[in-house]
C-alpha cells in the first residue's frame, strides 16, 4: 500500500507546479531549474528531443512492467490454477492427489534413469574461454553459453575423437541428484511432473534416486570414467537396505532403457569388467523395470543424425535455434559444427537400428507393410472407406530406410540397379583446406565416394551400418568397441560376454529373476520417423553432401518432406518400443531363460485440449508423455506395490502384436 | 530478479525525492550532463514550453504532463545507463590486466603435481545447508522442491509465518510436524554457497576441483541439520547414506581411504558418525570395528565446535546470538522491533527451540572444562593487545602486553550468565548461593500471554516471580545453567536430554555410554580405534568471540514475552572484553579458542582414554586478517568462522592433505593462541 501512496505523492505537488510562486522559495525554483534544463536541452537540439523521448518511451515501459511484476509476485501462487478451472472447467486431480486419497503409500524406492540430451552436464575443468563457468550448466538450463560462445561451447562438449572420452584439459560431468533432469530448460520439465507426483504419496530423497550419468559417453565408459553404474548399484543397495529390503522400481526413460539393459548386464558379470554383484543381484533387488519410450532395437532418427546431423531429437540444439542452424549465420558452419560435435559421441550409436533386416525389413519387406496412418483418427471419427483402400494400394517399402530419390523408394527391388559402394574409391577432397577447422569425416572422402553412395541407391538397416562405416570410418571404429547390433544366433557363445554386447536386446540373456517384471509404456499415434529419401546437396564449397529431401511429399504414402513416418511416439516407432515385450521376451524365449513377465502399455496421444494445459496431460509424445497422467499413475500404482495384472495387463491401440507375428526370429 | 527489486524500490523513492527537491541525486546528474544550460536564466518557463511545440501537441494539459513525463524520464534515463553499464560490465574480459588476481591456491598445488589421491566427503555445519519443501500446507502450494532456508529467502519476507510454520519441527517429537516435509537439499548445491555470492564451501570446492576432484570422488554429506544427529538416521537414513558413500568412494577409487572436512555443527555430526557406524545396528550402522580405520585416512575439522559454543546459551534463553540466529544479521532492524505487530523474535525464538540440533552446541564438560564462579582457563586474556601480540611475535614480555598485564582483575568467564555487569566480577563470596533445585513453577498469569496473539514460547508458563528468581542467582556456571535451561524451557530439554549429553565420563567403558545421545560429545566417547587416522583441528583465532554473558531483565512491556535480554549496556572492563554486555575471548568469532583446540590440545593429545589407540592430532590456527581491500570480498585470510573457507592457507593445508600428505609433513602444530596454557590450567583425568 505504501507503494501506492508513495506513487501518488507527484499528482498532489501538481497543483503546486502552475503558479510558481514568484518570491517562492528555494525549492520551487529548483524544481522550475530542472525543467527548464530538460526543456533548454530539448529545444537547443531536435536530436536530443528524440533520445529524451526514448527514455521517456523506456521509462514508461520500465514502471509498467515493474507494476506488473509487483503485481505478478503479489499474487498468490495458485492463481493461474484457479484461472484455468475458471475457463476450463474444474480440472482432473493429478494423479499424486487422486492416489493418495485413494490411501496409496510409498513402498518401493524408484530409481530414474534419464535419457540421452535430457540430462543437464555442467563443467568442471575447462580451456580459457570458459573462465568463470565452473560448476555452471553447459547442456540444459538456459543455453545461455551456446549463444554467448559457441565454439567455445561446441569445444567443451565435444569428446576425444580417438578415445571417446574427456579431450586434455576439460572436464564436462553429468548433474547429479534429482535436479540433474527434473527440467531440461525452465519450463520444460522432463520429469518433475513425476517427481511431483510421487511425492504427493510419500516419496522423497531417501526414497528416489536419478541415476544421473554423462549420455555422450559410451555405457561401459560411464563406468571406466565417472564410476555411474557402481554407483547406481551402491544406491539401489542402500535403498533396498534403508527401505526394509523393498525391491526397487526402475524407471529409464529413452536411452535410460539400453543403459539399464546394459546395467542388469553389468552388475552380474564379475569384476572386472562387470560390478561383480553375483548372479541373482537382480533378483534380489529390482522388482520392476519400467521402461518409458524405450528404443529397445535403436531409432531411424539416429541414421540421419549421424548420415547428415538432420534428426531433430538427437539435435535438438537444432530445435532450439533452428535459423542458427541451417544458415552459414556469422561464418561459422553450424551444422558441420554439430555434427563433429555428435560424431564424438559415442552414445549415438547405441541408437542405430538393431537386428537388421530381420527386424526392420529388407527391400521388398518390412514388418509394418501395410499400416494406415488415418486408422487412428479412424477409430474415434467416421471411417473414411475410400482413403483406406487407397493406401492400402500404395505399400511403403518401410524397409528402406535411406533411398536416393523418391522414385528409388517406391521401384520394386527388381527395378533398381545399385552399385555396390563398398570398394568403391573414396578419392581425395580439394575443398578440404577452404574449410577452416570444421572437421567432419566427409571432408576425407572425395566426390567419387559421394557419388558412390549415392549409386547404391537404397538401404536396409543391415546396410546402413556399411554406409556408416564407410563415411564415417573413426566414428564407427570406435563405436564398435562399444555397441552391436546384431541378432545372436547362440547367446551361450562366450563373445557375448563381453560389454559390447550387453545394451543390445537381441544379443542378449535376460537376468535370472522370474520375479521381476518388465513394463514397456510408449505413446502412439503420432507420426514418427521411419524411413528417409535422401539427395545429394547441390556442391558448395563446405558442405555436408547429403541431406534430406524435403521436396519429397506423399500423403498417401505417409511421405512428408522426405520422411516416411509409422505410428510412434515421435521419435521412436512403434516396433522398436513394443517388439521385444510383445514377442521377443514374452514367455521363457532365449532371450528371457527365466520367462520374467513383461506387459505394454501404449498411451494413446491426443493433442492439448488448449493451451492452458501446457504440454498436455494425455500426450504420447516422446517426453511429454512423462506428464501423461495415465502414465504417471500407472508408474505410482506399481511404486506402490501393484503387479502387471493388477495394473490390467497388456494395453495396447497399435499393430504392435500383428507387426510382431510377421517377424522371423527363432525364440 | 533481486536486482529489479531493488531498482523498483530506488525508483519508487526517487520521484519523491525529487518533487520535494531536496537535493536528489538525479539534479546533480542533469546538471553534470549539461553544464551551459546551468547558467541560462530562469525565468522563461512558460517560454521554453511555447518552445516545444510537438511535446505541447501531445499534452493537452502541459503541466500535469511535465511531472509524469520527467519521472519517466529519469526512470528511462536511468535504467539505459544501467544497462549500458551492466553491457559493459560484461563485455569486460574476466581478468583486467592492471587488476591482478592472486593465484587460487589450487591452480598452484597443481603445478607443484599435486592430483587428487584421496576422496574427499564434507560436513556442512548448522544453518549452512539448504533445506527444501517436500510437503506442505496450502500456503505454500506451487513451491515443491523450493528451497525454503538458504537461496535468496525471499519467502521469508513473503508469507513470514507461513514461513516459519514450516521451518519448526514438532515440540514433542522434534521430527516433522504433521503435513510438512522439509527435507536437507542433497549434493554439493546443499552448501556451496549460502545465499547468492555469500560462498561457504564454494571456494574449497573449485579449488579442490583445480586438482582433479569431481563428482566421484567428492561427496558433499548434506543432512537436516535442525534434527538431532540420530533422528537425521530415523527420518531420512543420513548416516546409512554416508557410510554407503564412503565405502563406495573408497572401492571406486582405488581403495584410497577418504579424507573427511567437518565444518563447525558438521564436527561433532561426524562424532556421532564415527560412533554409529561400528555400533551394532539397530542403533549403529553395523560396520563392525575397524570401520574408520579401514575407510577414513584422516578427519579436518574446520572451526570446530567440540565442547560447544556459549552463543548456543543466549539463542535458547533470549533468541539473541548472531550465529546460530543468522537471521538477524540479515535483517536486523526487522527482528528487532515489534514489526507490524509481529513478534519476530519470539517467534524465531519458538522455531529454533523445537530445533534439536542447537542443544548439541550447548558448553560440555562443565566447570572443568569452562571455569567456575572464580577460575577460567582463559583468564588473563587480554583483550586489547590481542591483536598486537600476534603481530609482533608471540609474546607477552613487550610493553603493551606488560601493561595490560598489570591489571589484576581477571575476567570471571567461567560465569557464563551474569545478572547486572556488578556480579559478573564481584567475588565469589558475595554471590547469593542459590540451588537451582530452588526454582518453582508458579502459575503464569493467563492475561499476559493471552493479549500476545500466538506466539508461544515456553517463558508464558512462567510466573514473574520466577523469573525475578532467576534473576537473583546473580552468576551462572556452565553446571547451573542447565538446571536454568531445565527450569526456562523444560520441554525441550527432556527432548533433548535424550538425544545429547554435556557432561565428562568418568569410566568410559561403563556401558550406559553406548547410548547414542552419548556420541557427539568428545568427553563422554572413545575415539574408534585407527592408528592410521588422523585428527586436525583447523580453526580461526585472533577474533573477539562470545564467551559469556551480561543479562538483565527485560523491562515489563505489554507483549514482550522474552523476559531476558542481554544488558547491552554492560560496557568496557578494564581489559576492554567486555562490549555490549558479552564478555570476549579469543576464537574464530563464534567457537572460542578453548572449544576448538582443546581435544586436540590435550584430550586427545598422545593415548589418553578419550583417544586409547593414539590417533594423531594436529592444530593448525590461522590467524585472522581482515580483507586488505574491498576487492578481495570476504579476505583470503580470513578467521572468521565461515569465512575462513576462503582462507589460503587454509585450503591449501586441506589439499595437500587430500592429495596424500600426512600432517607431519605438513608442518605439524601451527599455533597463535594460548590453546596450549588454558588445556594446561584444565584438570581432567586423561
Amino acid at each position: 500500500m505504501s507503494l501506492v501512496r508513495r506513487r501518488k505523492v507527484p499528482e498532489n505537488e501538481r497543483t503546486q507546479v502552475p503558479d510558481p510562486n514568484p518570491d517562492g522559495n528555494e525549492k520551487d525554483k529548483k524544481i522550475i531549474d530542472n525543467k527548464n534544463e530538460i526543456q533548454k536541452s530539448q529545444k537547443q537540439q531536435s536530436k536530443w528531443n528524440c533520445v529524451d523521448s526514448c527514455c521517456w518511451f523506456i521509462g514508461c515501459t520500465c514502471v509498467v512492467w515493474w507494476v506488473l511484476l509487483f503485481l505478478y509476485n503479489m499474487m498468490p501462487s495458485s492463481f493461474p490454477q484457479y484461472m484455468t478451472e475458471v475457463i476450463t472447467g474444474p480440472m482432473p486431480d493429478p494423479p499424486g492427489v487422486k492416489l493418495q486419497k485413494e490411501g496409496l503409500k510409498a513402498k518401493h524406492p524408484v530409481v530414474f534413469v534419464p535419457g540421452i540430451v535430457t540430462a543437464g552436464l555442467e563443467l568442471w575443468e575447462g580451456h580459457h574461454c570458459a573462465d568463470g563457468l565452473f560448476r555452471k550448466r553447459l547442456w540444459g538450463g538456459t543455453f545461455g553459453e551456446v549463444y554467448k560462445r559457441p565454439l567455445c561451447w561446441v569445444e567443451h562438449m565435444s569428446l576425444d575423437n580417438e578415445t571417446g572420452l574427456d579431450p586434455p584439459g576439460i572436464r564436462v560431468r553429468p548433474v547429479t541428484g534429482l535436479v540433474a533432469a527434473d527440467y531440461f530448460a525452465p519450463g520444460y520439465f522432463v520429469w518433475a511432473v513425476l517427481i511431483a507426483n510421487l511425492a504427493r504419496i510419500g516419496y522423497e530423497e531417501k526414497t528416489m534416486h536419478m541415476a544421473s550419468y554423462d549420455w555422450r559417453l559410451s555405457f561401459q565408459n560411464t563406468e571406466v570414467r565417472d564410476k555411474s553404474l557402481s554407483r547406481i548399484k551402491s544406491n539401489i543397495e542402500l535403498m533396498v537396505a534403508t527401505n526394509g529390503g523393498n525391491k526397487a522400481v526402475i524407471i529409464p526413460h529413452s536411452m535410460g532403457v539400453l543403459y539399464f539393459l546394459h546395467f542388469m548386464k553389468w552388475v552380474e558379470a564379475p569384476a572386472p569388467m562387470g560390478g561383480g554383484g553375483g548372479p541373482d543381484w537382480c533378483a534380489k533387488h529390482i522388482r520392476t523395470v519400467v521402461n518409458i519410450g524405450g528404443p529397445f532395437l535403436g531409432v531411424p532418427k539416429a541414421v540421419s543424425g549421424l548420415f547428415s546431423a538432420e534428426a531433430r531429437d538427437i539435435a535438438v540444439a537444432r530445435a532450439i535455434a533452428p535459423g542458427v542452424l541451417d544458415t552459414d549465420l556469422f561464418h561459422i558452419q553450424t551444422l558441420q559444427h554439430i555434427m563433429k560435435m555428435t560424431r564424438t559421441w559415442d552414445s549415438t550409436m547405441s541408437m542405430i537400428p538393431k537386428g537388421g533386416d530381420a527386424i526392420w525389413g529388407g527391400l521388398d519387406w518390412s514388418p509394418e507393410e501395410g499400416y494406415v496412418p488415418s486408422k487412428r483418427r479412424q477409430r474415434n471419427n467416421v471411417t473414411n472407406e475410400d482413403e483406406k483402400i487407397e493406401s492400402k494400394v500404395k505399400r511403403v517399402n518401410y524397409g528402406r530406410i535411406i533411398s536416393f530419390g523418391k522414385d528409388v523408394a517406391e521401384a520394386h527391388s527388381s527395378e533398381i540397379e545399385r552399385i555396390d559402394f563398398r570398394d568403391a574409391v573414396k578419392g581425395s577432397n580439394v575443398a578440404n583446406h577452404t574449410c577452416r577447422d570444421v572437421w567432419t569425416e566427409y571432408h576425407d572422402m572425395g566426390f567419387g565416394g559421394i557419388k558412390a553412395i549415392a549409386e547404391y541407391k537404397t538401404y536396409t538397416a543391415g546396410d546402413i551400418l556399411d554406409l556408416l562405416q564407410f563415411v564415417a570410418p573413426k566414428m564407427m571404429e570406435r563405436g564398435s568397441a562399444h555397441f552391436s547390433y546384431g541378432i545372436a544366433d547362440n547367446l551361450e557363445d562366450p563373445k557375448y560376454q563381453h560389454y559390447k554386447y550387453w545394451s543390445n536386446p537381441l544379443e542378449t540373456m535376460l537376468p535370472n529373476a522370474p520375479d521381476m517384471e518388465i513394463f514397456s509404456m510408449y505413446g502412439v499415434g503420432i507420426p514418427t520417423e521411419r524411413a528417409y529419401v535422401y539427395r545429394l546437396t547441390p556442391a558448395a564449397e563446405c558442405y555436408i553432401p547429403f541431406q534430406i529431401d524435403t521436396s519429397a511429399d506423399d500423403e498417401g504414402r505417409c511421405l512428408k518432406d522426405g520422411v516416411f513416418t509409422i505410428d510412434g511416439d515421435e521419435t521412436v516407432p512403434v516396433l522398436s518400443a513394443g517388439f521385444m515385450n510383445a514377442k521377443g521376451w514374452r514367455g521363457k524365449t532365449r532371450f528371457n531363460p527365466s520367462g520374467i513377465p513383461t506387459y505394454i502399455r501404449e498411451y494413446d496421444h491426443a493433442p492439448p485440449s488448449s493451451l492452458l494445459e501446457g504440454r498436455g496431460t494425455q500426450s504420447g509424445a516422446h517426453v511429454d508423455i512423462m506428464g501423461n497422467f495415465a502414465l504417471i499413475e500407472d508408474i505410482m500404482r506399481i511404486a506402490a506395490g501393484a503387479k502387471g495384472e493388477e495394473l490390467g495387463g497388456d494395453l495396447v491401440y497399435s499393430d504392435i502384436f500383428k507387426w510382431s507375428e510377421k517377424i522371423k526370429l527363432p525364440l | 530478479m533481486a536486482y529489479i527489486l531493488r531498482f523498483r524500490k530506488l525508483f519508487f523513492l526517487e520521484p519523491v525525492n525529487y518533487s520535494s527537491s531536496d537535493q536528489p541525486k538525479t539534479d546533480e546528474k542533469k546538471s553534470n550532463e549539461t553544464p551551459n544550460v546551468e547558467s541560462e536564466n530562469q525565468g522563461a518557463v512558460s517560454q521554453v514550453l511555447e518552445g516545444n511545440p510537438k511535446r505541447k501537441k501531445q499534452n493537452k494539459q502541459p503541466k500535469e504532463w511535465r511531472r509524469m513525463d520527467s519521472c519517466c524520464w529519469i526512470i528511462g534515463y536511468m535504467c539505459t545507463t544501467w544497462w549500458l553499464l551492466l553491457f559493459l560490465f560484461h563485455c569486460l574480459p574476466g581478468n583486467l590486466p592492471g587488476l591482478k588476481v592472486p593465484e587460487p591456491p589450487g591452480s598452484r598445488l597443481k603445478r607443484e603435481g599435486l592430483t587428487a589421491l584421496h576422496p574427499i566427503v564434507l560436513v556442512p555445519g548448522i544453518v549452512t545447508g539448504g533445506l527444501e519443501l517436500w510437503e506442505g500446507k496450502p500456503c505454500y502450494d506451487g513451491l515443491f522442491r523450493r528451497r525454503l532456508w538458504g537461496g535468496s529467502f525471499t519467502e521469508i519476507f513473503k508469507r513470514p509465518t507461513c514461513w516459519l510454520e514450516h521451518l519448526s519441527l514438532d515440540n514433542e517429537t522434534g521430527l516433522d510436524p504433521p503435513g510438512i516435509r522439509i527435507r536437507a537439499v542433497p549434493g554439493l548445491v546443499a552448501a556451496d554457497y549460502f545465499a547468492p555470492g555469500y560462498f561457504v564451501w564454494a571456494i574449497l570446492i573449485e579449488n579442490l576441483a583445480r586438482i582433479g576432484y569431481e563428482g566421484k570422488n567428492m561427496y558433499m554429506a548434506a543432512y537436516d541439520w535442525r534434527l538431532s544427529f540420530q533422528n537425521t538416521e530415523i527420518r531420512d537414513q543420513t548416516l546409512s547414506r554416508l557410510k554407503s558413500k564412503i565405502e563406495l568412494m573408497y572401492v571406486t577409487n582405488g581403495n584410497k581411504k577418504v579424507v573427511v572436512v567437518p565444518h563447525s555443527m558438521g564436527v561433532i555430526y561426524f562424532l556421532h558418525f564415527l560412533k554409529w557406524v561400528e555400533s551394532p545396528p539397530p542403533i549403529g550402522g553395523g560396520g563392525g570395528l575397524g570401520w574408520c580405520a579401514k575407510h577414513i585416512k584422516a578427519i579436518m575439522n574446520i572451526g570446530p565446535a567440540f565442547l560447544g559454543v556459549p552463543k548456543a546459551v543466549s539463542n535458547i534463553l533470549s533468541a539473541e546470538s548472531k550465529d546460530v540466529a543468522f537471521m538477524r544479521a540479515m535483517a536486523p532492524g526487522l527482528l528487532d522491533s515489534e514489526f507490524l505487530g509481529f513478534q519476530t523474535l519470539e517467534h524465531v525464538m519458538r522455531v529454533s527451540r523445537t530445533w534439536d540440533s542447537i542443544i548439541s552446541l550447548i558448553p560440555k564438560g562443565g566447570e572443568t572444562i569452562w571455569g567456575n564462579l572464580d577460575w577460567s582457563p582463559e583468564e588473563g586474556h587480554v583483550c586489547d593487545s590481542a591483536k598486537k601480540k600476534y603481530n609482533n611475535g608471540k609474546n607477552e614480555n613487550n610493553s603493551e602486553g606488560g601493561t595490560s598485564f598489570r591489571v589484576q582483575e581477571l575476567t570471571k568467564y567461567g560465569r557464563i550468565i551474569s545478572f547486572g555487569k556488578a556480579s559478573s566480577d564481584l567475588p565469589s563470596s558475595h554471590l547469593p548461593v542459590l540451588g537451582s533445585e530452588e526454582f518453582v513453577h508458579g502459575d503464569s498469569s493467563p492475561n499476559s500471554y493471552s493479549s500476545c496473539g500466538n506466539v508461544w514460547t515456553e517463558y508464558n508458563e512462567m510466573s514473574q516471580e520466577s523469573i525475578q528468581k532467576i534473576a537473583e542467582n546473580k552468576a551462572y556456571t556452565v553446571r547451573t545453567l542447565l538446571h536454568l535451561l531445565h527450569f526456562i524451557a523444560p520441554k525441550m530439554m527432556k527432548r533433548a536430554e535424550t538425544h545429547f549429553s554435556h557432561g565428562i565420563a568418568d569410566d568410559l567403558d561403563d556401558p550406559k555410554y553406548n547410548h547414542y545421545k552419548y556420541w557427539s560429545n568428545p568427553l563422554e566417547t572413545k575415539l574408534p580405534d585407527a592408528p592410521d587416522m588422523e585428527i586436525y583441528c583447523l580453526y580461526g583465532v585472533g577474533i573477539p568471540t562470545e564467551r559469556s554473558y551480561v543479562y538483565k531483565l527485560s523491562p515489563p512491556g505489554r507483549c514482550k514475552t522474552i523476559p531476558l535480554q542481554i544488558d547491552s549496556s554492560a560496557e568496557g572492563s578494564d581489559n576492554g572484553c567486555l562490549k555490549g554486555g558479552v564478555y570476549f575471548a579469543d576464537g574464530d568469532e563464534s567457537v572460542p579458542v578453548l572449544s576448538a583446540g582443546f581435544m586436540c590440545a590435550k584430550g586427545w593429545k598422545g593415548k589418553t582414554r578419550f583417544n586409547p589407540s593414539g590417533i594423531a592430532t594436529y592444530i593448525r590456527e590461522y590467524e585472522h586478517k581482515p580483507p586488505a581491500s574491498l576487492l578481495e570480498g570476504r579476505g583470503l585470510e580470513s578467521g572468521a568462522h565461515v569465512d575462513i573457507m576462503g582462507n589460503v592457507a587454509l585450503i591449501e593445508d586441506i589439499l595437500r592433505v587430500a592429495a596424500g600428505v600426512s600432517g607431519a609433513e605438513l608442518g605439524g602444530d601451527r599455533i597463535h593462541s594460548d590453546i596450549k596454557k588454558m588445556s594446561e590450567k584444565i584438570n581432567i583425568r586423561l
